[in-house]
């Protein structure tokens, strides 16, 4: 039973990663760049519904609403402010470094403003556990509402990218920038949206982390961020259905390491196994194969 | 060639600063001008240095990103303060010890660099960064749970914990987990990183006007045309990042002799540092050594400078890099800036051209 | 005239793509010092041709021989050091490498010192650099680039940057030379001047060369014999002004 116990756990770490790479996935995807600073919007997130409910005791639901508001915002201003203007820069590391710059930032406001000190987060879910089997297997609330979340989001961004209008002028850009210009895509505004929804992402992702992981730092979301790219990659980085996969995968393996091989290992097999998946497939499990024309 | 005299004293205007910065570093030490604070950063800032230059050779020569070099540090450090705290009583002459921990470093390093490089090196632009990062990790998360110790019987190794070590009652633990390695000599001083730092732009400086320095930096400039002349792209990406790993693995040895104890946490060894020592090369311009050191030096005093706004320095640093890069990169800033260049230098704009153009190698 | 001694053989040489046939049975002869041209409309399969015998890309059916030796589905590089070297349709040059080094790149498996030699600088780099300068620089006045040795490749005008790409090609010692479209963008007056380099070449190195080309004129020019490829297929071949008056090919090219 305790194995059922753990793969459900895995699958419910892997559903939070998941989600935090669908946003990584996207951004990529439009942007081409490593967004650095994607994990700690998450912890940004996090931070705004502890504000709302255990400081200024607001009700919850207005927590998390204001907490997928002010980090859509947030994205959409990092993107305008710090990855915008080196969109055309002749080296892509510039953007990188930038993002670099960015998550501190991000990690060194939320330290100023809230301190060093460990934040107790309260659960956004309120659902009672479900118990199974005549009591030998135990499903928190958490663990479900996660899974579900993930996968209402990930039909929901799969819908949204291939029928709305604005959906295919993602993958317009993501394509091309220079032809979905010609087009008549307003190409800012298409990244500028992915960034939102990234964001948004983010947020719903952070709650869903720290509802089940309560210990809220300035670099909670940071390992995390690294881990859900790390997810994106092994599904195969731009790919959507990947970055499910991947993210459910990452989870699995790396609560089975935790319980079975060794909790300070577990990093390590995770890392282990995105090598030799690169390296048997160099573009991730569903990633495409782009060849350079000679 | 005119062009090979002008890199030949290029060249040494880099060994000529460094050697000047030291000169006067020595010289404010003596007459009593530099903190305590300061004169422990000394050797650190040599180690970052090195590393700045040798990612750079990943970075800058190759072409290729790296976010695991923190991770060929860790290697050096370890293999060579094990090895040092292994000889502590048996090799008295410290230069003899320190100089075989060197060696030690530098090859312990370069050998994994190069197995790491052989599967993953043909994987190209963000996917190799994310392995790299991986890497680091891996080699990072492993130490942390390694523990060795020696007795009278020979050495014993586990991944568990120190009791399973099964030691006799007078052996000693030398490399204990999470808690790494303690009492390692302290060998490092702030001469010997700069001889280590001349000694790595020697070997840096001198392989890239070579013919593997030509090789590597025609696979950086195009890899099909590099195949197509005949160029073995897997036999040179591999010297490249070995290279690159090695020296990584030299500075690891001058941090760890530096350290009474040694531990691998994510700030010294995770990819936080990996990405400090990136942001040093990209600040610094990719592919030019010089401004790698020169970078390496101002952000990692700029925090002790701020020391005295405590909570707001860290914040500072975020946003003095970022302002950094959108105007050193931003195509916008850049043209604005080209402008006021040619306004202040009417007279002189062929040097400000020659100037920019050597300085910014490898960035389009 | 040695028509007896071929430098390069394909015998039914075919690539197919996701069912496409690419490349469908390709035969050619060429003889040692000849010009001879590979033409046809666009998409017709020339450059994947030239990427079949130079190893970019591995045939499904068919023999490369260069010199007698076996060299299909052979690497890259290896093709390269058995004897064929390249240009390409859109400029690939090492943009941030001095003129000088590129050429020097080229050079590269001709001159041998170990990586510890350039490090430690022993007496054997400086002498290997200096012939390695000295037969860079005759390369380069060939081209007439031997004044923009010390300009980065891509601070050269296209015109120069077509032309150091040959050059880079020379400088592997090849026996077969492939030129990709040498001519592609080219203003007359520079193409006239890139014909009269060709023929140069030619003489001087004793080189055979096999050229993609668009430009009628030129192939008119200075190939002696022609192949026409279509949708991946010969179209005819033989003597230049032969295959230039077939009506099939004048069709191909001037459409249906």
């Amino acid at each position: 039973m305790s194995f059922i116990n753990y793969l459900i756990n895995g699958i419910s770490l892997g559903s939070v990663y998941a989600i935090i790479a669908l946003g990584y996935t996207m951004v990529y995807g439009i942007a081409k760049m490593l967004n650095f600073a994607h994990g700690d919007v998450i912890m940004i997130g996090c931070y705004v519904v502890f504000t709302i409910v255990s400081t200024l005791n607001l009700p919850m639901w207005l927590g998390m609403i204001l907490s997928v508001v002010l980090c859509t915002i947030l994205g959409i201003t990092i993107e305008a402010v710090a990855y915008r203007p080196l969109r055309q820069a002749s080296s892509s590391l510039a953007v990188l470094i930038t993002a670099i710059g960015v998550s501190y930032l991000l990690q060194n406001v939320a330290l100023l403003i809230f301190g060093a000190n460990t934040k107790s987060f309260s659960s956004v879910v309120t659902m009672d556990p479900i118990k199974l089997a005549g009591g030998a297997l135990t499903i928190k609330g958490e663990t479900i509402v996660t899974i579900a979340c993930c996968i209402v989001i990930m039909i929901a961004l799969t819908l949204f990218v291939n029928k709305s209008k604005a959906g295919q002028a993602m993958l317009a850009v993501s394509e091309d920038k220079g032809a979905a210009q010609l087009m008549g895509i307003n190409v800012n505004a298409t990244i500028s949206l992915t960034f939102a929804i990234g964001s948004s992402l983010a947020a719903v992702a952070g709650m869903l982390l720290c509802s089940s992981y309560p210990a809220l730092t300035p670099y909670t979301g940071s390992m995390p961020g690294i881990k859900a790219f790390v997810a994106a990659v092994f599904g195969g980085i731009g790919s959507i259905p990947g970055a499910f996969i991947g993210g459910i995968l990452l989870g699995i393996i790396e609560i089975l390491s935790k319980s079975y091989i060794s909790s300070q290992l577990a990093d390590a097999i995770v890392f282990m196994v995105l090598i030799v998946v690169l390296v048997v497939k160099p573009t991730g499990i569903l990633g495409k194969k782009i060849q350079e024309k000679v | 060639m005119k062009n090979y005299l002008v890199k030949q004293k290029d060249n040494l205007i880099t060994f000529g600063m460094v050697i000047g910065a030291y000169i006067i570093v020595e010289i404010l030490m003596q007459a009593g001008l530099i903190s305590s604070l300061l004169k422990g950063l000394l050797v650190p800032l040599c180690a970052y240095i090195i590393l700045a230059v040798s990612l750079n050779v990943t970075v800058g020569i190759l072409g290729e990103l790296s976010l695991g070099h923190a991770g060929f540090m860790c290697v050096g450090a370890f293999a060579s303060a094990f090895f040092s705290q292994l000889t502590k009583n048996s090799i008295s002459a410290d230069w003899l010890r320190f100089t075989i921990a060197l060696i030690i470093g530098f090859v312990s390093a370069g050998i994994i660099g190069f197995l790491i490089g052989m599967p993953v090196l043909r994987l190209k632009g963000d996917y190799l960064a994310i392995v790299t990062l991986a890497f680091g990790e891996i080699i990072k998360n492993i130490i942390n749970v390694l523990y060795v110790g020696r007795d009278s019987k020979g050495l014993h190794i586990s991944i568990k914990d120190a009791v399973s070590l099964g030691l006799e009652p007078d052996g000693e633990i030398i490399i204990n987990g999470a808690q790494g390695i303690t009492g390692t000599p302290k060998d490092s001083t702030f001469t010997i990183g700069v001889v280590l730092i001349l000694i790595t732009l020697f070997i840096v400086l001198n392989l890239i006007k070579s013919r593997d320095g030509r090789a590597i930096m025609s696979i950086r400039d195009n890899v099909i045309a590099a195949e197509s002349v005949g160029i073995n792209i897997t036999k040179y990406k591999l010297l490249a990042f070995s290279i690159s790993a090695a020296l990584a693995g030299v500075a690891g040895v001058l941090y760890s002799h530096n350290l009474n104890s040694l531990m691998a946490t994510p700030k010294n060894f995770g990819y936080n540092m990996s990405i400090m020592i990136l942001v040093f090369v990209v600040l610094g311009g990719i592919g030019n050594m010089r401004g790698s050191i020169i970078s390496a030096v101002i952000l990692t005093l700029l925090p002790e400078l701020l020391r005295g706004l405590n909570d707001y320095r860290m914040l500072i640093y975020a946003i003095v890099l970022i302002v950094m890069m959108l105007f050193n990169w931003a195509p916008a800033a850049r043209e604005y800036r080209d402008k006021l260049l040619s306004k202040i230098n009417f007279g002189k704009k062929k040097t400000v051209e020659a100037v920019e153009g050597g300085n910014e190698d490898g960035n389009n | 005239m040695a028509t007896t001694n071929p430098v390069l053989e394909v015998n039914n040489l075919s690539i197919s793509f996701g069912g496409l046939r690419a490349v469908d049975d390709l035969n050619i002869t060429i003889n040692k010092g000849e010009l001879y041209g590979l033409i046809g409309p666009n998409g017709a399969g020339k450059t994947t041709a030239f990427n079949l015998l130079t190893g970019v890309y591995k045939p499904n059916e068919g023999i490369v021989k260069l010199d007698g030796e076996d060299i299909t589905g052979k690497s890259t590089i290896e093709i390269n050091k058995a004897g064929i070297a390249r240009t390409f349709q859109n400029i690939r040059l090492f943009k941030d490498l001095s003129v000088l080094d590129n050429v020097k790149v080229g050079l590269h498996n001709q001159y041998e010192y170990s990586t510890l030699t350039s490090i430690f600088r022993l007496p054997k780099y400086f002498k290997t650099e200096k012939e390695m300068d000295a037969k860079a620089m005759e390369l380069l006045k060939v081209f007439d680039l031997d004044g923009s040795a010390n300009l980065k490749a891509s601070q050269l005008p296209y015109g120069k940057q077509r032309k150091l790409e040959i050059a880079r090609a020379l400088a592997t010692n090849p026996k077969l030379l492939l030129l990709d479209e040498p001519a592609a963008g080219m203003n007359p007056n520079e193409t006239k001047e890139l014909m009269d380099t060709i023929s140069f070449i030619r003489k001087e190195f004793d080189m055979t060369v096999l050229l993609i080309e668009h430009d009628m004129k030129l192939v008119a020019g200075i190939c002696e014999r022609l192949t026409v490829l279509n949708f991946g297929r010969v179209l005819a071949e033989g003597p230049t002004s032969e295959v230039l008056n077939n009506p099939e090919v004048i069709t191909a090219y001037l459409g249906e």
